[in-house]
């Protein structure tokens, strides 16, 4: 379990995290969610006592990281694939993560194996290695001290389909043996298959949290229409918030309210559905528009 | 939230053991890392790439082509004990700082930090290891430096037909070790200062060629500093360890000129090290 307690970090006057707080559950998938920037890495930094916080904390399993007595066999950590040695081979990082934590030799190989690593591509230096390559060598590295918990920061970048289906019932697995999850992406479809638990971050700021199934239902009502400003006037008459999208509206409403309200105002519709349809991904972008770099074009 | 409620049935001294509500179900004790372990985990990593095996594999090639060129260059009454050690050892204390360097901005330069300070978050105990490995690796140096300058010297004395000449006493071999240690420290202090390869090794030739000419001609054509040089110019006060009987006086300069240029900024590196965020 991994518990983040109202997490604030400031890099002079520019804010990288903003008073976050949030759990990771053990038997969870729990996805990390922001665009590029958002203060996804700062978090997972600080949660492994590379950066200080200026205030707040983050313990796991009730404890401070610098607690833990021997912490690779506590928490597996993948904070960045490319940070390796170009010179040594993939056996040998593994081989010095092995034996920093006292583990028998055997378990370099048995790894290995787990993340797909053939004998031949162990013996190649890094620098001859995908980024795939090097995503599944780094996760060999957070798993091999048998950890309850995982802390992973865009593990499926560089992974192709099939390394993203492999990656997804890795870490199922492991949740489903009551592990503790916790994977960032600022892709969307990427964590929406793998995450059981969302958390949403923009700007420093957690923008939505819960349950996949919860961040879905709250999506609401999909509504277009050529008159857009009088569907929005009467919906908001009925107490129910809206987003303009484009064409229409995002209603915080089940479709029959929203359908009720048009008929009522007489407005004609063009559709009307609910917007998990759409996905996570119109939820995420709407979340984070205001926050992104890109939110301006929105 | 439920968060920081004990789900941990450890008491608070005893060794940390946890009960696996996760992956393996099975309580298993986490023992603490011996530094005996992290002193061997970073000799292996000052080994383990061909840039760092070639640089190790110098200190044995230098020491036996300094050897070499003694034996065919240097005249009959110079074959000496004494001729070998210099000859090896000027050489040595240019490579030895650099590997003391590299022990340190390799975790930054080649962003393994990143996994050595998640593995082990006391950067203290890291640097600590740091500190230890690269002391051995320059104390095992001067002894093979030592063994080959010997063969040398036997070898050397049997071409030229006369009795070996053995003069260097016990004493002075502490003192060259003492000094490639210094020299290996400053290194290390450089690589805490500049966290980065390129710029720790260009301040390690500023801090080893450039400053003693800088010192030298101020101490030439200034009467009132040729004085002073001995307590500020700190290769000036080191290198006295590799040719002169210390007096007491020489100790003196010795540690106050460290202390302004290797103790002092030591001290501030380790701080930085020791607070500063690890990308």
């Amino acid at each position: 379990m991994i518990s983040v307690e109202s997490l604030t970090k400031h890099y002079g006057r520019f804010t990288a995290v903003d008073h976050v707080s949030f759990t990771a559950a053990p038997g969870r998938v729990t996805g990390f969610l922001g665009p590029n920037g958002a203060g996804k890495s700062t978090t997972m930094r600080v949660m492994v006592g590379l950066t200080r916080p200026t205030t707040g904390r983050v313990t796991i399993a009730g404890r401070d990281y610098r607690e833990l007595a021997n912490p690779g066999l506590e928490v597996g950590v993948l904070l960045d694939a490319s940070a390796q040695h170009a010179g040594r081979t993939g056996r040998e990082i593994l081989a010095i993560a092995q034996q920093t934590m006292g583990l028998p030799r055997t378990r370099v190989a048995e790894t290995l194996a787990r993340v797909g690593l053939t004998e031949d591509e162990a013996e190649r230096r890094v620098r001859n290695y995908s980024l795939g390559m090097r995503q599944r060598l780094g996760i060999a590295t957070a798993l091999i001290g048998d950890p309850d918990v995982l802390v992973l920061d865009e593990p499926a970048n560089g992974l192709d389909p099939a390394g993203i289906r492999w990656m997804r019932d890795l870490l199922r697995g492991f949740a489903d043996d009551g592990g503790t999850v916790l994977l960032s992406s600022h892709l969307l479809h990427e964590i929406e298959v793998i995450a059981d638990d969302l958390v949403v971050i923009g700007q420093g700021r957690i923008v939505a949290q819960g349950t996949k199934a919860e961040l879905l239902a709250a999506a609401g009502t999909l509504v277009r229409t050529a008159d857009v400003e009088r569907l929005a006037r009467a919906l908001h008459e009925a107490a129910v918030t809206t987003t303009p999208i484009d064409g229409g509206l995002r209603a915080d409403a089940d479709p029959e309210l929203v359908g009720e309200t048009a008929h009522r105002a007489g407005v004609a519709l063009r559709e009307l559905r609910p917007a998990d349809g759409a996905g996570l991904e119109e939820m995420f972008l709407e979340l984070t528009a205001e926050t992104a770099r890109e939110g301006a074009a929105a | 939230m439920t968060t920081a409620t004990d789900i941990q049935p450890a008491t608070p001294d005893s060794p940390p053991t946890r009960t696996t509500t996760g992956a393996s179900a099975v309580a298993r004790a986490v023992r603490p890392i011996p530094t005996s372990r992290l002193v061997a985990v970073e000799l292996r990593k000052m080994f383990d790439t061909r840039a760092g095996f070639w640089l190790m594999a110098s200190v044995g090639i230098v020491a036996v082509l300094a050897t070499a060129v003694v034996i065919i260059w240097a005249p009959d009454e110079a074959i000496t004990q004494n001729t070998f050690s210099t000859a090896i050892g000027m050489p040595l204390s240019v490579v030895l700082p650099i590997i003391a360097i590299l022990s340190v901005t390799g975790e930054y330069s080649q962003r393994t930090g990143l996994t050595t300070y998640t593995l082990v978050p006391w950067r203290g105990r890291v640097l600590g290891a740091k500190v230890v490995a690269t002391v051995l690796v320059g104390v095992a140096s001067m002894f093979l430096a030592l063994a080959v300058g010997a063969l040398g010297n036997v070898v050397g004395s049997a071409v030229t037909g006369l009795d070996a000449v053995w003069d260097i006493t016990a004493t002075q071999f502490g003192n060259i070790v003492l000094a490639n240690i210094l020299g290996m420290l400053m290194g290390f202090m450089l690589g805490v200062l500049f966290r980065s390869s390129a710029g720790a090794i260009v301040g390690y030739f500023v801090y080893s060629f450039v400053l003693p000419v800088a010192f030298g001609t101020l101490a030439a054509f200034q009467e009132w500093f040729r004085d002073l040089q001995p307590w500020v110019d700190v290769n000036f006060a080191v290198t006295r360890l590799f040719d002169q009987t210390m007096t007491g006086e020489h100790w003196q300069q010795l540690g106050v000129s460290t202390l302004v240029w290797l103790w002092v900024p030591l001290a501030i590196g380790l701080r930085a090290v020791l607070r500063a965020e690890v990308k």
